[in-house]
């Protein structure tokens, strides 16, 4: 890994409920070095947004950053003010979402949005402002995008209107992307286009991009790393060949069993047994316990993350041998 | 565009149409002038010139007729009492109702939004509790009570404000208006006020359910990623995204304003139609209500009419679906 740009360690966001604390996020570490592409991957529940929106200084009340470090470039975010992270939101890290139909507001036209996305860090004139919008759709792969500025969200396909919020937040060279699902809403083939551009997109701009998903078969085409993630923890860690090939943790090699492509042909898919659990007020030990097969009393103890080379997981038996062959 | 705007020409032809059936059947049941226009000591036969002057020896459905030809020929006929054409008689109060009316509900507008975007955008604050406090008395409070209670305290107890009438005016395009001069915006306060409560609790309401939605929803989320500031995100994104239903209801509040401001007419002695109406229903003279109830529904299907236009100019989506 090159010089890390995004340095986050022992993040905590947890959620201050009437019901009580959900740790959405509980003790999560990890680094992106610039221009990378790292995934982070889990079942739905498992913590990818609220970890994102922690990196952002984004979390919705009642939820609120308990502890830990998140570094950009050295500089330390958690505990500055919100107008210090204003100023590095769409600046320095950026933020795309899942649905693009709710993200771009419908009632204002692309060209206003993107110029009030430009104004929010530097003072231009209209019409450079412009320029600069329509060159940024272009580079994210939208025609004539010069007169497609007055444009309103809705005229727009739903391809199109994610690839304008990704132009939106390209605006200023962000050295950190992070992309939240911004894919699943859209069909395969558009999918895959979205992909290729994001990869050659990063490499081109230097900026490094942290991939949310849940669908792990995408992910491994798109990043070089692959965070999983599971009951707001990351739970095994490492660059995405050696992973898929040999996964350590028995929620990752669960998930891999799962995927359709590792399937014989009219055999069932392999799920893994019980649900994801709650993450209010979890009790200790490893969550996967649960639903683990090679959990033992060792187990009912919080397992430390274990890292040896570029490989990291957290388990107290890591799976050996491997298991997709 | 244009499509849509001929359609909606047509319907507000149709509902006019049947108002005024429903209006002029109405005002023929509720009793006959006569009484008041003949005086009891009169003879048969001014009894009968009378009548047969008014047209009134004709069957209902030909006097239907007849005062829908004249209407049509912009002739609203003349009131029995004041013998002036009603049309003449109405303009004449209108200035006083569009000024006090306008006045109130643009206020409201005004001030009611930017207090329920505040409370919107922070539920939980003292500010916002005090707000929608506020609001919730603006509504549970009965405008003639409050409009004895702000005269009681300003113009009686403290002296600060007079209690009634229009003050002095001053000429604009042919008519007289309070709101050029001083005096007159003294004498438009209290009354103002009292009309404006309830609307300005209904636009705070409305402001502040909309900014609490859109407050939660992506569009936000994604301004505030970008780095937008705050004040920006309120005061182009949000704004803009609520500004429908306080449209709609801007139009509807503005329209039965308009045509019921007559108790706060009443209370303050404020020289518009409102007053003009209690007096010509007293007097059951027939044509200033008739007239009077065919101008209120056509202000409303106008503002309806427009509040639809000016939606289309808001909402970008529905440009297209009306002109299929
Ligand atoms: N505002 C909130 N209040 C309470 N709990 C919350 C809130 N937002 C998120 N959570 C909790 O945080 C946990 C993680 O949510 P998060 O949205 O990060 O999951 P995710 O991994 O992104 O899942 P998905 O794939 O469905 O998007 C969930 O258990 C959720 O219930
Ligand atoms: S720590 Fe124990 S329960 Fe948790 S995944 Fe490893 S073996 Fe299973
Ligand atoms: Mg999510």
């Amino acid at each position: 890994m090159s010089t890390p740009i995004l340095e986050v360690s022992d993040l905590k966001t947890h959620f201050f409920t009437r019901a009580g604390v959900v740790k959405a996020v509980d003790g999560v570490s990890f680094s992106v070095g610039a221009g990378e592409i790292v995934g982070l991957v889990g079942e739905s529940g498992s913590g990818k947004s609220v970890t994102g929106f922690s990196l952002m200084g984004l979390v919705d009340p009642p939820g609120r950053i308990v502890s830990g470090s998140v570094k950009l470039d050295g500089e330390e975010l958690i505990g500055l003010s919100w107008d210090q992270l204003r100023a590095l939101r769409g600046a320095r890290i950026a933020m795309v979402f899942q649905d693009p139909m709710a993200t771009l507001n419908p009632v204002l036209t692309i060209g206003t949005q993107m110029r009030l996305a430009i104004s929010a860090h530097d003072k231009t004139s209209r019409r450079a402002a412009d320029a600069r919008a329509a060159e940024v759709l272009t580079r994210v792969g939208i025609p004539e995008a010069q007169s497609r500025l007055g444009s309103y969200p809705h005229e727009f396909s739903g391809g199109m209107r994610q690839r304008v919020a990704i132009a939106i937040a390209l605006l200023h060279g962000s050295q950190v992307l992070v992309a939240d699902e911004p894919t699943t809403a859209l069909d395969v083939s558009i999918q895959a286009q979205i992909l290729t551009e994001m990869r050659d997109l990063a490499a081109e701009t230097g900026t490094a991009l942290v991939w949310i998903s849940h669908d792990l078969a995408t992910v491994s085409t798109l990043a070089s790393r692959l965070l999983v993630m599971y009951a707001g923890r990351i739970v095994e860690q490492g660059p995405v060949a050696s992973v898929l090939r040999d996964p350590r943790h028995p929620y990752t090699a669960g998930l891999l069993r799962s995927l359709p492509a590792t399937a014989e042909p009219g055999q069932d898919l392999f799920q893994i047994p019980g649900t994801t659990p709650s993450l209010l007020d979890p009790p200790p030990g490893c969550p996967f316990r649960p639903r683990c097969a090679h959990a033992s009393d060792m187990c009912a103890a919080d397992p430390p993350l274990e890292t040896s080379g570029e490989r990291g997981v957290r388990c107290f038996h890591p799976l050996r041998e491997t298991v997709n062959a | 565009m244009s499509g849509f705007i001929i359609q909606r020409l047509l319907q507000a032809i149709v509902v006019m149409a049947v108002m005024s059936v429903i209006v002029f059947a109405g005002i023929y049941s509720i009793g006959n002038p006569l009484e008041i226009l003949i005086p009891p000591e009169a003879t048969q036969d001014v009894r009968e010139r009378t009548i047969a002057r008014f047209g009134l020896d004709r069957p209902v459905v030909e006097q239907y007729f007849y005062y829908i030809r004249n209407l049509l020929q912009g002739d609203l006929g003349r009131s029995y009492i004041y013998n002036e054409p009603v049309l003449q008689l109405i303009s004449g109060r209108l200035p006083a109702t569009i000024e006090l009316v306008l006045v109130s509900v643009l206020g409201a507008l005004f001030i009611g939004v930017p207090l329920g975007m505040l409370a919107g955008y922070r539920p939980d604050a003292l500010s916002s509790r005090i707000i929608m406090a506020v609001s919730i008395l603006g509504f549970s409070v009965p405008t003639f009570w409050v409009g004895l209670i702000l005269i009681l305290t300003f113009a009686v107890e403290l002296g600060w404000l007079p209690s009634g009438g229009r003050g002095d005016t001053a000429e604009l395009l042919g008519t007289a208006w309070s709101f050029l001069t001083l005096n007159g915006w003294s004498h438009l306060a209290l009354p103002a006020i009292n009309l404006a409560l309830f609307k300005l609790a209904i636009m705070i309401r409305l402001a502040r359910a909309g900014t609490r939605e859109v407050m939660l929803g992506d569009t936000v989320k994604f301004a505030r990623a970008a780095g937008l500031s705050e004040w920006t995100i309120m005061s182009r994104h949000v704004l803009k995204l609520i500004s429908i239903p306080i449209v709609t209801v801007f139009g509807l509040e503005l329209g039965s304003t308009l045509a019921f401001a007559v108790v706060t007419e009443t209370i303050f002695s404020w020289p518009g139609v409102g007053k003009l109406i209690i007096d010509s229903i007293k007097n059951l003279d027939r044509p200033v209500m008739m007239a009077y109830l065919m101008l209120t529904a056509g202000l409303f299907v106008t503002i309806n009419l427009i509040v639809d236009l000016v939606y289309a100019l808001l909402d970008p989506r529905l440009r297209k679906g009306g002109a299929a």
